[in-house]
């Protein structure tokens, strides 16, 4: 069996980063344990719950279902990118906390990275557009009523801005 | 929920792919989205010695069309099948079936040619290039040869690759006019595997009789079931809802569903007979009214 380390080069929230890791290392326990960004949660481990979910060259994908090493060379956000500075929330970020959008907090980070990517491809979504968007990201606190009203405030408000 | 220790090599052309995966064989296999490979690993139900990466291998991916032929590359992505203008015009049946497929974070990594050579009888993809009559472009190191779809899938996870062969081109025939294509599903929820979907595909004769038509089930049996003969009674006869029920009863008849945790056999063959009218009401609608 092979314990070979690779070298990562990744850009995470626009820091470089040089790290190795097994292969077997799955990129989600690679950017908590490794890089110490624990903003991206983990729940199943097997592409379901949606807590791990960050952006990979831009788009949404579960972070438990690739391996550190296929982050060599590409570009990640996470969740601790999205605020534009210490004392200034993400639009979404305040719209969840302004609606209720969160109990626990677990599946929040997935659910944010999800949904600022499904608003800069949808600017003005229905409520049936954000809730298919959110299929993919389970909450077992919200029953996510207040989720959708958090993006639908979100998508008004960045409207508002441009 | 981790994957067991393994040798993971970044291929950097198609010929690399190819010689690694002669060198290794069935220790070996490529890694394409991972969306169904990796969770396996994760559940240890699958442990590859050695992974080989083609992410990098960008000429695998692309969509083009050649007069009526369509030609995918297998490591496109479903999010690039989703918003393909083109194919959406020229393959209605697998652009109507995409939003089904898990959920867009995985639609956004996961590729065409991973889910078909990953062969799980309950995807919705093996049943749309079965029931486009469609083949596939196998590779090795030393040879290639093309596989129709309906040969392609041998059983529950298993294709007719070789071991030192890799899918790398899935080629379908655009519709001749007077066709309508549906893709349907049942599933418990939204994103989660069906416990019965249909594509179904027929083309109209002059006179507005059935010339043409194709059914493929998923989740129906081992395979992408091809249930085509069992609708065949309806070719050169005119489509009405005595006709559709016949058809409906006999692919009910000709397939043997296993059953599952989510849906009783009796309860997959029910959903069969109810898609298939479905599906086969709106195909007929769509052929007609173009």
């Amino acid at each position: 069996m092979d314990s070979e380390k690779h070298d990562i080069v990744v850009t995470v929230n626009g820091m470089r980063y040089l790290r190795q890791a097994e292969a077997r290392m799955l990129l989600s326990d690679f950017i908590r344990h490794e890089l110490l960004l624990a903003g991206t949660h983990v729940g199943c481990e097997h592409g379901v719950c949606g807590a791990c979910t960050i952006l990979f060259d831009g788009h949404p994908v579960r972070a438990c279902l690739m391996l550190a090493p296929q982050a060599n060379g590409h570009e990640i956000t996470t969740v601790e990118g999205l605020a534009p500075s210490p004392d200034q929330l993400h639009p979404l970020q305040q719209a969840m906390h302004d609606k209720h959008g969160l109990q626990c907090g677990y599946c929040t980070p997935g659910i944010l990275m999800t949904m600022t990517a499904f608003l800069a491809e949808h600017p003005v979504p229905d409520e049936a557009q954000v809730r298919e968007a959110l299929s993919g990201n389970l909450c077992r606190c919200t029953g996510y009523q207040h989720i959708v009203d958090a993006v639908l405030e979100a998508a008004e408000k960045m409207r508002d801005v441009k | 929920m981790k994957p067991a220790p393994l040798k993971y090599m970044a291929a950097t052309s198609l010929d690399h792919a190819l010689r690694l995966k002669a060198d290794y064989g069935g220790e070996a296999s490529f890694l394409a989205g991972g969306q169904s490979l990796i969770p396996t690993m994760n559940f240890r139900l699958a442990q590859p010695a050695v992974l080989i990466d083609i992410n990098q291998l960008s000429d695998l991916a692309g969509i083009a069309r050649d007069g009526q032929t369509i030609h995918i590359g297998a490591m496109t992505r479903y999010r690039a099948l989703e918003r393909d203008p083109l194919l959406a015009d020229a393959l209605p049946l697998m652009t109507e079936a995409l939003p089904h497929i898990a959920h867009p974070q995985i639609r956004n990594r996961g590729t065409l040619g991973g889910n078909l050579a990953h062969a799980d009888p309950a995807s919705e993809m093996p049943a749309i290039v079965v029931a486009l009559g469609g083949r596939l472009r196998a590779r090795s190191a030393a040879a290639e040869r093309w596989i129709e779809a309906r040969d392609f899938f041998v059983g529950p996870l298993t294709t007719a690759l070789h071991d030192d062969e890799m899918l790398v081109e899935i080629e379908l025939p655009a519709p001749v006019p007077r066709s309508g294509s549906c893709f349907m599903e049942v599933a418990r929820r939204r994103g989660d595997f069906a416990m019965v979907g249909i594509a179904l595909m027929l083309t109209l004769g002059k006179n507005g009789d059935c010339s043409s038509i194709r059914i493929a089930l998923c989740g129906a049996g081992e395979t992408p079931v091809d249930a085509s003969d069992a609708a065949s009674g309806l070719i050169g006869q005119p489509i009405d809802g005595e006709a559709i029920g016949d058809v409906a009863a006999s692919v009910q008849q000709s397939i043997d569903p296993p059953g599952n945790m989510q849906a009783s056999k009796e309860f997959q063959r029910h959903l069969a007979g109810v898609l298939v009218k479905r599906a086969l009401r709106a195909a007929w609608e769509r052929a007609t009214h173009g």
